[in-house]
């Protein structure tokens, strides 16, 4: 149970990265820090709105109010970073991009951990919804928290779905992904889209910082090794699946999480930040291209 | 031997260092400086992989760890099983010298080994993964060091562990301690000159300019007949083997702290952020830039907390105003200041 949970979570912000690379061909570094961002946004609002009293126990509107908030500030960051540091760069090598990305990711980190911001100090999430195991078989027990994050994960990327491949506005993203210069000929309006892509992103990797949150209280100050590291594995989530690829991102980020899971309960619990990079490396020595992603060949 | 020249100068001014300056300079210059050579190091080999061959990689220090934990663990059970004790043995190239100078050789060794592992299946394809692939690998390193056990202090103990307990008793998330401090002016500059001459060569070399080639088109580079996965390889084992050295020098200095935290990403990005504001592909810029990096955060202790906002941020408005570096592919030499002063003198025939 722990892994649909946890693997739905990748799934969420690996499907930020895919998108990104699939309109933009570079990756987006910073996406892990909006995670993060969603996170500790989640943590201010609910301890500003008085839930981080022993004893009182929340509304359920609550968690509700504080993800759809920690949704639209992400979402207003990541179109902010879009608009200042990448849009710029549109024309420039993609190295160039990526060490923009990189030097993003940095400030995002450090900047949070400002004292104006978040500090450096590790904190404890408020529990919204109570703990208690709905249903136990065969040794198994569903945690109400669990059941709560993959659903809201399920249902938020079912929406995406929807939205990428039975509307218009999804139709645009999927031609300037396929070809950005030919879209602009069609009349898609690019620079909208992208900023749509990045808006998107943004805002599925903060409801994934907020259910993280959720289910995992103790944050950890912004800049600290364990949030590099759950972006890392949501990024190899990415690319197993097939990077650019949307369904892939959404098988790929479950796969890793029964991996994660299933490697710490039956071979070895610290270990389990390797099971994954080693997939990794398999995945890229065997198929580079991804699980569902299909090769390209680069042209000149 | 053109390379015999400026060796010999790098020797002269090593020693020159050690004898002269440091007793005048005092410890707390010397141990500055100490800092700025192992830094220069790092960037200028760095600057093989991502300013040469415009790959991107993002654990150096990774590599770094690699060379300090073997360069340290040599020197410090090497001097019990020899020795008896971990005291720095005295005297110029004295029996511990040597052992430490062979460690760092060593932790150059294995680091280019785990260099070849880690880039081989990266490289072959498109450059940005070989990002993601070392940040993944600083971050895996720093996982499994801190699962090491505690070091052991006494001779018996040592003596009769076997090399698998010698080789996974590291000390842990605390750090390795009690390591020798052999680290000293002379050969930390000896390696940077070391280093500096090889960088200098290769750029001035074919091998160099193939590299160039494959940062500048790939595809062009490999139509030419390049085996660009051979040589992005080549250049990647050759900077992880100087990193090697550079953690060497790091493990055995007085004052720092071998553990993993300090080597982590943090670490990384610092070199990082020297090869990108000095110049990609510019020796001399990665120099300067690992000095004046150096420095800085001595002379701003009061802001440290602000140090990395700024440096994220002076990364990307250097991506977006000037995006090949202060001084791009150009060395100090070939700015206009300086050509113009060297061709009033008539250019001496090589």
């Amino acid at each position: 149970m722990d892994g649909v949970a946890v693997g739905s979570l990748y799934a969420l912000i690996a499907l930020g990265y895919t998108m990104v690379y699939g309109t933009l061909q570079f990756i987006n570094f910073a996406h892990s820090d909006i995670f993060v961002l969603g996170a500790w946004v989640s943590y201010t609002i609910a301890v500003g709105l008085g839930y981080a009293l022993a004893g009182t126990q929340p509304p359920l509107y609550a968690g509700v109010l504080i993800l759809v908030a920690a949704m639209a500030t992400c979402g207003a960051v990541g179109f902010t970073v879009e608009r200042l540091a990448y849009r710029p760069l549109r024309k420039a090598p993609r190295l160039n991009v990526l060490i923009t990305a990189i030097g993003v990711s940095l400030f995002l980190q450090n900047v949070g951990q400002l004292k104006w911001f978040f500090g450096t100090q590790p904190q404890r999430m408020p529990s919204l919804i109570e703990d208690t195991i709905l249903a136990r078989f065969a040794g198994v027990q569903v945690h109400l928290v669990d059941l709560a994050a993959a659903g809201i994960a399920l249902a938020l990327m079912l929406v995406l779905d929807w939205l990428i491949f039975r509307t218009r506005l999804g139709r645009a993203m999927r031609a300037v992904s396929h070809d950005t210069s030919v879209a602009a000929l069609m009349g898609i309006n690019v620079d909208a889209v992208i900023s749509f892509t990045f808006v998107l992103g943004s805002s599925l990797a903060a409801a994934a910082g907020f259910l993280y949150a959720m289910k995992y209280p103790g944050l950890n100050q912004p800049a600290h090794a364990t949030w590099v590291l759950l972006g890392l594995k949501a990024f190899v989530a990415a690319v197993i699946g097939g990077i650019g690829n949307i369904r892939g991102a959404m098988l790929g980020g479950i796969l890793i999480g029964f991996i994660e899971m299933f490697g710490a309960a039956y071979l070895s619990p610290h270990l389990r930040d390797i099971y994954v990079f080693s997939i990794l490396i398999l995945v890229l020595l065997v198929r580079p291209s991804g699980v569902l992603g299909q090769a390209v060949a680069e042209k000149v | 031997m053109r390379g015999a020249l400026p060796l010999a100068f790098g020797f002269a001014l090593a020693v020159a260092l050690q004898i002269a300056i440091g007793p005048i300079a005092g410890p707390f210059a010397v141990k500055l400086l100490m800092d700025i050579g192992i830094n220069v190091i790092l960037a200028v080999s760095l600057n093989l992989v991502n300013g040469f061959t415009g790959q991107f990689s993002i654990g150096h220090a990774g590599f770094m760890a690699v060379g300090g934990y073997v360069a340290g663990a040599i020197t410090y059970y090497g001097s019990f099983l020899f020795w008896g004790s971990p005291q720095v043995q005295p005297g110029w190239l004295s029996g511990g010298d040597l052992l430490f100078v062979g460690g760092c050789l060593a932790g150059a060794l294995v680091a280019a080994f785990t260099g070849y592992l880690v880039g081989l299946p990266s490289l072959r394809l498109r450059g940005d993964y070989l990002a993601i692939v070392t940040l993944g690998f600083g971050e895996i390193l720093r996982v499994m060091l801190q699962r090491t056990t505690d070091v052991l202090t006494s001779v018996d103990e040592v003596r009769k562990a076997s090399f698998g307990t010698l080789a996974t008793s590291l000390g842990g998330s605390l750090g390795f301690s009690g390591i020798p401090y052999y680290t000293d002016l002379f050969w930390v500059y000896l390696f940077v000159t070391i280093t500096v001459v090889v960088a200098l060569h290769l750029k001035f070399s074919s091998l160099g300019r193939a590299f160039l080639s494959i940062r500048e088109n790939e595809i062009a580079a490999e139509a030419v007949g390049i085996n660009t996965t051979k040589l992005k390889v080549r250049a990647f084992v050759l900077a992880a083997a100087f990193a090697g050295i550079a953690g060497g020098l790091f493990a055995h200095e007085v004052g720092t702290s071998l553990n993993p935290r300090e080597l982590g990403f943090q670490k990384s990005f610092d070199i990082v952020i020297m090869v990108v504001l000095g110049g990609m592909g510019s020796v001399s810029g990665a120099i300067l830039a690992a000095i004046v990096l150096t420095l800085l955060p001595e002379a701003l202790r009061g802001f440290s907390e602000f140090r990395m906002p700024i440096y994220a941020l002076a990364l990307i408005l250097m991506m977006i105003l000037r995006p090949q570096g202060i001084l791009g592919l150009k060395e100090i030499w070939e700015l206009p200041w300086f050509a113009r002063r060297k061709a009033g003198k008539a250019e001496a025939p090589r």
